[in-house]
């Protein structure tokens, strides 16, 4: 079963919808017991960091998640997914978040107005390294994006692939062992998002 | 390097999509999800989809046909007509749709902007507007005014400040639709597309007029816009989204070429 984690942190119908294409019945639950048993979980979200957080403090997720992360359970993150997955946000004021992966994230700081926030469209994937979920997808692809704040992961080998926006490059791909998070939304970006979901559903980690 | 977004727009009536000058004369072109399909296959990076008689009649948008978009497509999609209430934008987002699009209603509330964006992100939530131009007129700073439900009615508002009020609301985009271009396929209204891009730090997305690829890329270069809405000039078959993509890439604006 492929579980796609529900926290209240906005629409996750376009993920599941996505994963139907597939040909993947994937299940939309909150409940922890499902999501331990899963033997795959999807970690998406949109939204802020500080109401996301909260959520996943009051239905009782947040070791469950950790506990899914470090069991070997294939983990994809999808955008404020993959944020939070870091230790701490700079959204609301500043947010600790779950800390499974090492980095902060911080907020686009454009020095050119015509760089606006949110950053809201495709922008092409640079592969820093091979990786399963990027099989048969070229370097450089677009990838369909929408977010204010960027993961920036504590060290360089977190990072899978990068995207320049707003004077800088950032990790928008990264992950390690079972755990592999997306900045972009790959259940949005076309015939090559369902590629990276289709690898993720068929991915076999080694621990 | 973030692309500049090519958007087609599928007005619906009673399930067909159709296309009329200033919302006038309308004429049938197809099945809104087929219509979905083959502009999303074709290359176009977003869509969106107007129930727009909806309002006028006082029904809720036709809440199947954007499950079945939905499905069918892999692409961000807003959606637009027909919302009334922070409800109706929670049925539209539930559905499958990335964004809901509100324009008379915000006008007639604009708190509905703050209470979207509160409980669905920025992102959702954008706002279209129709300015129309009023050159001289000196309760305009900007020389335009916006309009409502389908541009029949004046609101006395400087489109310019109603874009930055709702951006400050909580838009996460702005539809700039010029009343005077709309239909024409003569050029978008570049000067106010190009006031609002720079009074605001959200994308802009320019609409109305667009009838060749050097408008398009006139709305880039020129109107400052992040996006455009097009219509006429792929509804008749007059360019492919290829077409319009290699000649904008031959001019050296940034698009997705491959899909």
């Amino acid at each position: 079963m492929i579980a796609i984690v529900d926290y209240k942190a906005g629409n996750l119908t376009s993920v599941q919808l996505a994963c139907r294409a597939l040909g993947c019945e994937a299940v939309v639950t909150s409940d922890p017991q499902q999501i331990l048993a899963a033997e795959r979980v999807i970690f998406p979200g949109v939204g802020a960091a500080g109401a996301a957080m909260q959520h996943l403090t009051s239905m009782n997720l947040v070791n469950v998640l950790r506990d899914v992360a470090n069991k070997g359970t294939p983990f994809l993150g999808i955008c404020l997914g993959t944020q939070i997955l870091l230790e701490f946000s700079e959204e609301d004021g500043g947010t600790p978040t779950l800390g499974i992966l090492p980095g902060r994230v911080p907020r686009f700081q454009p020095t050119d107005r015509r760089d606006k926030v949110p950053q809201i469209g495709w922008n092409q994937v640079h592969q820093i390294r091979k990786h399963p979920l990027l099989e048969g997808i070229e370097d450089d692809s677009e990838f369909y994006f929408v977010h204010s704040y960027y993961p920036a992961p504590a060290t360089p080998d977190l990072t899978i692939g990068t995207t320049d926006y707003a004077g800088i490059t950032f990790s928008c791909m990264l992950g390690r062992a079972n755990i592999a998070a997306t900045q972009f939304h790959p259940e949005k970006s076309g015939r090559i998002g369902l590629k990276l979901l289709n690898n993720f559903l068929h991915w076999n980690p080694s621990r | 390097m973030l692309t500049k977004r090519i958007i087609p727009c599928l007005d619906v009536i009673k399930r067909r999509v159709t296309k009329g000058v200033k919302f006038q004369n309308n004429i049938d072109l197809g099945d809104p999800v087929e219509m979905a399909v083959r502009y999303s296959d074709g290359g176009c990076d977003e869509l969106v989809v107007y129930d727009i008689t909806a309002s006028a009649e006082g029904r809720p948008i036709d809440i199947e046909m954007v499950r079945e978009v939905a499905a069918a497509i892999r692409i961000p999609f807003a959606v637009g007509g027909g919302i009334s209430c922070l409800e109706d934008m929670s049925r539209v987002l539930l559905a499958g749709a990335e964004k809901v699009s509100v324009n008379s209603l915000a006008i007639k509330n604009p708190q509905i902007i703050s209470e979207g964006s509160k409980a669905f992100g920025a992102q959702c939530v954008v706002l279209g507007m129709d300015p129309v131009a009023h050159p001289g007129d000196p309760r305009f700073p900007s020389g335009y005014e916006v309009t409502a439900r389908g541009f029949r009615v004046r609101t006395g508002m400087d489109a310019v400040e109603w874009a930055k009020r709702a951006v400050d609301l909580g838009a996460g985009e702005i539809v700039v639709n010029s009343v005077d271009a709309d239909g024409t396929r003569a050029g978008f209204e570049l000067t106010i597309t190009r006031l609002i891009a720079e009074a605001v730090n959200v994308p802009v997305v320019a609409s109305g007029g667009g009838g060749t690829p050097d408008h398009i890329r006139d709305a880039f270069v020129i109107g400052g816009a992040d996006a455009a809405i097009i219509a006429g000039m792929i509804h008749t078959g007059d360019y492919t989204l290829r077409q319009i993509k290699d000649a904008l890439h031959a001019d050296h604006v940034p698009v997705r070429m491959h899909w």
